[in-house]
C-alpha cells in the first residue's frame, strides 16, 4: 500500500541535465549517470596538440576500436569517484585488519623457510607486473574516449597501485621492514630466467600504442592469467603446504580480480556486439597476446606450479572469451 | 625477526619507487617518447622528492571519508530544499558560469594529468600526477553533483556539457585548458600544476567559496572546501615539479620563465570572470576583488618568488601591469556580460545602491571616476523602460579569446589594441601579455576556435542572432539570458518566499 | 621573510589543530573568515603531531589534516611526527 501524504512542495523545472534527459527521459538520473553521460568534450577544440598533430586532444581514433557511441560502455559496477573510493575503503580495511593481525601474530614465523624463499621468488615480483598494469590503465584514461570507459581506466589503473604496493608489503613483513626482499624480488624480475618472458611482455606492453588493444592484452589477458594462476592455483599450492596464513594478505587481490572482470567483460562484450570488424579486431588481438603471455608465463607456470597450470588457467580464459560473445 | 619501524619516507620510497626499472627487451625512449621534445633536459629521475607520501591505501580512506562527507551535505541539501536559504537567487548566476565554465576544465585537468601520470620516466612524478588526475575527476563529478540540485530549480545549467563547447565566452577557459594539453608535458605542469593550482585557484577557490558560505550556499562551499583538500596536494606537488627543472639543468631555466610568463598572463586574463563573480555576483560580500588579489597573487606569489629567485627565476613578465589590472578588470567585464546579457546563459543586472556603495569604497581610485557613472546612466534607462543591449558582436582577442574589453591601464578611457601580421593575415590582441604569447607560437595560435569567427563564417548555424542562441548554444531564449529582473528564476524565487 | 600560512575549514576538529598551531608557533596569527580559519606566520610554521593528539585527546596522523585542510603557502615537509611550512 502507497500512503500519499500531501505536502506543499517544491515542483522542480526539470529533473536532470539535458544531456541526460536525451538518453534517459525527464526524470531523476543517477549519480552514476550525471557524473558519467557526455561529460568529455567532444569538438571545436582550439589546438593540435603539439604530440600528436594528426589527432584532436581528444579523438576516438586513438583505437582501431570504432563506436557509434562510446557511452555504451556502462559500468555494471556504475561506479564514480565516489562509489569508487568508499568501494576500496571497504576493501582496504578489511586488508588493513588482515596486515595488521598477520604481523601482530607474527604470522610470517610460522612460514617454512622454502615457504618464504618461494614468496619472494613467485609472488613478490608480481609488484612489477602490477606497476605495469597501472601505466598501461593509466594510458587508456589518458588517450581513451569518452567518460564512462576512460573513468573506469583510472580506477584500474590506481588500484594497480595499490596491488603493487601490497605486494611490496608482504615483502616487507618477511624481511622484518629491511627491504631486502624487495631487492631479492626485483634481483628476480631483472635476471631469473623464470620471469624474463612476463618482463619482455610487460615491457612490449609498454611501448604498444592502441589503448584498446592494451586493455585486451593487460586487462583481459594477462589479468586473467595473474587471477587464476597466482590466486587461484597457487593459493591452493600454499594452503596444501602450510601456508594457507598468506591468503589473508592476498584477499584484496582476489576481491579486486572478482570485482574488476565483471568490468572487463562487459566492456568486451559491448564492443564486439557493435561491429563485426570490432569483433575481428578483438579476436586478432586476442589471439595475438594470448599467444605471446603462454610463452612468456610458461616457464614461471613450471616452476611455481605444474605444467599443467598454465592450460588450466588459458582455459579459463578461452571460456571467459566465449561468453563475452567472442569467436 | 626483528621487524624495523618504518618512517613515513622510507616506508613510501620501498612501497613505490623501486616498482619501475631499467628496459631490456624494449627500447625506454619509446615507452615514454614525449620528454624531450620540449627541449627540457632531466638528467636524474631519481632525485625527485616525493611532495606527499600517500599510499593508495591511505588515499582511499581519507578520500572516502571526504566523500561520505561531502554527500551527506548534498543529500541534507537538496531534501530540504537548500537553494531557498540563499542570500540573493543573483547569486546562482555565479554557479551557473562555474558550472558551463569551470567544471569542464576540472574535466581537462583530469585528462592532462593522467596524460603525464602516464608519460613522465620518473615514478616519484608520475604517482602524484595519477593522483591529481583521478583527483580532478572527483571534483567535475563532485560539482556535477552539487549543482545537479540546483539545476532542477534555475535555468541555465542544464546545457553545460553542449555549451562550454560552443557558447562564446566559454571558450575562454576551454582554450585556456586546450592550449596547456596541447603543449608537451612539462608545459602542462608549468601552466597548470604551478602557475595555475598554486597561486590562481586559490583565487576561485578560497575566497569565492567563502563567498558562498556566506551567501547560505552549504551545496558549493563544501564541495569547494572538499576539492581544496585535494588542492593542497596539487600545489604541492606544482612546486616540486618546478624545483626539480630548475635543479636538473641550468638549459631549463630560460625555458621555465618562458611558460611562466606566458602562464601567469594567461592566467590572470582567465580570472577576470573570477574577478566579476567576486565584486558584482556575491550579494553577500566577503572581500573585493582587489583585497583577494593582494592577498593570494601578490603577496603568497611575491613568497614564492622570492623563494624561486635563487634559481635565477624572476616575477613573471607583466607583474605591473597586472598590478594595475586589480583596480578595473572586474567593472569592464560585468558591463561587458551587462551589455551582452542577451547573448549569455545566465543572467546579469545592475548593481543595488548599496552594492555601487561599496564598489565606490572598495575601489576608491577608480570606481566614481570611471565605472559607477556607466551603472548609474544604466540604472536611469532601466527605470525608462529602455534596459540596454548592444547588438554587436564584440571583437575577441586572439590568443586569451576575450572580447576587446579592457582598456589601457595607463588610460582607462581608452581601450587597448594590439596586432601581429603572420602569413598575410592580421591577429588581434587585448594586449602586450597576449600578442606576446602569439609571436612566439604563432603557428599554435592561428588555429584558435574564436566563437565570434565561427559565426562569421556560417558555422554555427543562423542566420540570425537570436537563431544561433537557440539552436547552436541550446540557450532558451528569454529564459535562460536576459535580466535578472523578470526572469523565471526570479518570480519562482518570489513564490517561494511568498512575495509574489 | 615572507609569510607562510595554512587554511583550514571550520569545524570541530580544526579548533583542536588551530589550538595546537598555536601552542607550537605562538607568533601566528588567526584570522577566522566564513566558513575557513587562516592561519599566517613570518617564515616557517609547524604542525605537530604529539599536540594535536594532546590536544583532541586521541592518536592522529599527519595525513589526516588533509580531510580539514583547504590551502597553504610555502614548501611542504610531510613526515610522520609533523608538517611544516618554510620559505627560504
Amino acid at each position: 500500500m502507497t500512503i500519499e501524504i500531501k505536502t506543499s512542495m517544491l515542483e522542480p523545472v526539470r529533473h536532470t541535465f539535458a544531456h541526460i534527459e536525451r538518453r534517459f527521459g525527464d526524470k531523476p538520473a543517477t549519480r552514476y549517470q550525471e557524473a558519467t553521460y557526455d561529460v568529455q568534450s567532444e569538438t571545436n577544440f582550439h589546438y593540435r596538440p603539439l604530440w600528436q598533430p594528426d589527432l584532436e586532444l581528444n579523438d576516438p581514433r586513438r583505437t582501431a576500436i570504432q563506436m557509434s557511441d562510446w557511452y555504451a560502455f556502462k559500468d555494471p559496477r556504475q561506479f564514480y569517484y565516489g562509489s569508487y573510493v568508499q568501494q576500496r575503503a571497504k576493501m582496504q580495511e578489511a586488508a588493513e585488519n588482515n596486515y595488521a593481525f598477520f604481523e601482530k601474530r607474527n604470522l610470517a614465523n610460522h612460514l617454512s623457510e622454502e615457504l618464504r624463499a618461494s614468496l619472494i621468488r613467485f609472488l613478490v615480483p608480481f609488484r612489477h607486473v602490477e606497476h605495469t598494469a597501472n601505466l598501461n590503465n593509466v594510458y587508456g584514461a589518458a588517450y581513451g574516449y569518452g567518460t564512462a570507459i576512460t573513468q573506469a581506466l583510472m580506477f584500474d589503473g590506481m588500484d594497480r597501485l595499490g596491488m603493487a604496493q601490497y605486494l611490496s608489503r608482504i615483502g616487507l613483513i618477511l624481511d622484518g621492514n629491511s627491504g631486502d626482499s624487495l631487492v631479492e624480488a626485483k634481483t628476480q624480475w631483472m635476471s631469473a630466467d623464470i620471469w624474463q618472458g612476463v618482463r619482455a611482455i610487460c615491457e612490449e606492453m609498454l611501448v604498444t600504442k592502441d589503448w584498446f588493444e592494451l586493455l585486451i592484452a593487460q586487462d583481459f589477458v594477462i589479468d586473467n592469467l595473474v587471477a587464476n594462476l597466482v590466486y587461484e592455483q597457487w593459493d591452493e599450492h600454499l594452503v596444501a603446504n602450510g601456508g594457507q596464513d598468506v591468503a589473508m594478505l592476498t584477499e584484496f587481490m582476489r576481491v579486486w580480480h572478482k570485482d574488476t572482470a565483471r568490468w572487463v567483460d562487459a566492456v568486451i562484450k559491448v564492443a564486439a556486439a557493435e561491429s563485426e570488424e570490432n569483433q575481428l579486431l578483438i579476436s586478432d588481438w586476442v589471439t595475438k597476446w594470448r599467444g605471446k603471455a603462454a610463452e612468456a608465463f610458461a616457464p614461471l607456470c613450471n616452476e611455481m606450479l605444474s605444467e599443467n597450470a598454465l592450460t588450466d588457467a588459458l582455459l579459463v580464459m578461452d571460456k571467459r572469451l566465449a561468453k563475452a560473445g567472442v569467436k | 625477526m626483528a621487524t624495523k619501524k618504518l618512517n613515513l619516507k622510507d616506508k613510501y620510497r620501498l612501497l613505490t619507487r623501486d616498482l619501475d626499472w631499467e628496459f631490456s627487451y624494449q627500447d625506454r625512449k619509446e615507452a615514454f617518447p614525449y620528454e624531450e621534445f620540449e627541449g627540457i633536459k632531466i638528467t636524474d629521475w631519481s632525485k625527485w622528492e616525493d611532495p606527499f607520501r600517500l599510499t593508495m591505501d591511505s588515499y582511499w580512506k581519507y578520500q572516502a571519508e571526504k566523500e561520505k562527507k561531502l554527500y551527506a551535505i548534498l543529500d541534507a541539501f537538496s531534501q530540504n530544499n537548500g537553494q531557498t536559504n540563499i542570500s540573493d537567487p543573483r547569486y546562482v548566476n555565479a554557479l551557473k558560469i562555474f558550472l558551463t565554465g569551470v567544471s569542464p576544465l576540472e574535466y581537462q585537468a583530469y585528462q592532462g594529468f593522467a596524460q603525464t601520470g602516464r608519460e613522465f620516466g620518473g615514478i616519484g612524478a608520475r604517482v602524484a600526477c595519477q593522483m591529481q588526475s583521478i583527483d580532478e575527476l572527483r571534483h567535475v563529478q563532485t560539482q556535477i553533483h552539487a549543482m545537479s540540485h540546483y539545476n532542477k530549480f534555475f535555468d541555465g545549467f542544464q546545457e553545460f556539457s553542449h555549451q562550454h563547447d560552443r557558447i562564446w565566452y566559454l571558450s575562454v577557459p576551454k582554450s585556456f585548458f586546450n592550449d596547456a594539453r596541447a603543449a608537451g608535458p612539462f608545459e602542462f605542469m608549468v601552466a597548470i600544476g604551478f602557475s595555475f593550482e598554486y597561486v590562481l585557484t586559490n583565487l576561485l577557490f578560497v575566497p569565492f567559496m567563502s563567498g558562498a558560505a556566506y551567501n547560505g550556499d552549504m551545496a558549493t562551499v563544501t564541495f569547494g572546501f572538499s576539492a581544496q583538500s585535494d588542492e593542497a596536494r596539487h600545489m604541492t606537488l606544482g612546486l616540486e615539479v618546478i624545483k626539480f627543472l630548475l635543479e636538473q639543468h641550468e638549459d631549463n631555466v630560460p625555458i621555465v620563465q618562458k611558460w611562466i610568463d606566458k602562464w601567469f598572463w594567461r592566467g590572470t586574463r582567465l580570472l577576470t570572470i573570477v574577478a566579476m563573480m567576486m565584486d558584482y555576483m556575491l550579494p553577500n560580500k566577503v572581500m573585493s576583488w582587489k583585497e583577494a588579489w593582494e592577498v593570494y597573487f601578490e603577496e603568497a606569489g611575491g613568497a614564492l618568488f622570492k623563494d624561486l629567485a635563487r634559481y635565477g627565476i624572476r616575477m613573471p613578465k607583466y607583474a605591473e601591469t597586472i598590478e594595475k589590472e586589480k583596480e578595473h578588470i572586474s567593472h569592464q567585464a560585468w558591463w561587458t556580460f551587462y551589455t551582452h546579457g542577451h547573448a549569455t546563459g545566465f543572467h546579469t543586472w545592475v548593481p543595488s545602491d548599496e552594492e555601487l556603495d561599496w564598489l565606490s569604497e572598495k575601489y576608491p581610485d577608480t570606481f566614481d571616476k570611471y565605472y559607477r557613472p556607466r551603472w548609474e546612466m544604466a540604472k536611469e534607462m532601466e527605470a525608462k523602460g529602455e534596459r540596454f543591449y548592444t547588438k554587436a558582436l564584440p571583437q575577441l582577442c586572439t590568443v586569451c579569446q576575450i572580447p576587446m574589453l579592457f582598456t589601457e591601464m595607463d588610460d582607462p578611457t581608452q581601450t587597448c589594441y594590439r596586432s601581429s601580421d603572420y602569413e598575410e593575415n592580421k591577429y588581434h590582441f587585448c594586449s602586450d601579455g597576449c600578442k606576446d604569447i602569439f609571436d612566439d607560437e604563432p603557428e599554435k595560435y592561428v588555429q584558435s576556435w574564436l566563437p565570434v569567427h565561427q559565426i562569421f563564417q556560417g558555422n554555427c548555424g543562423g542566420p540570425d542572432v537570436e537563431d544561433i542562441l537557440r539552436d547552436y548554444y541550446r540557450i532558451n531564449v528569454g529564459t535562460d539570458n536576459m535580466d535578472m529582473k523578470g526572469s523565471p528564476d526570479e518570480l519562482r524565487w518570489k513564490e517561494w518566499k511568498g512575495t509574489a | 621573510m615572507s609569510k607562510v600560512y595554512i587554511a583550514l575549514q571550520d569545524n570541530d576538529v580544526s579548533r583542536y589543530i588551530v589550538e595546537a598551531i598555536e601552542e607550537d608557533n605562538p607568533d601566528v596569527t588567526v584570522i577566522h573568515m566564513p566558513a575557513m580559519i587562516r592561519i599566517e606566520n613570518e617564515g616557517f610554521l609547524v604542525v605537530k603531531r604529539e599536540t594535536v593528539e594532546e590536544k583532541l585527546g586521541r592518536e592522529w596522523d599527519v595525513q589526516e589534516l588533509h580531510l580539514n585542510l583547504i590551502t597553504l603557502g610555502g614548501n611542504v615537509d610531510e613526515e610522520d611526527d609533523q608538517l611544516s611550512l618554510t620559505w627560504n
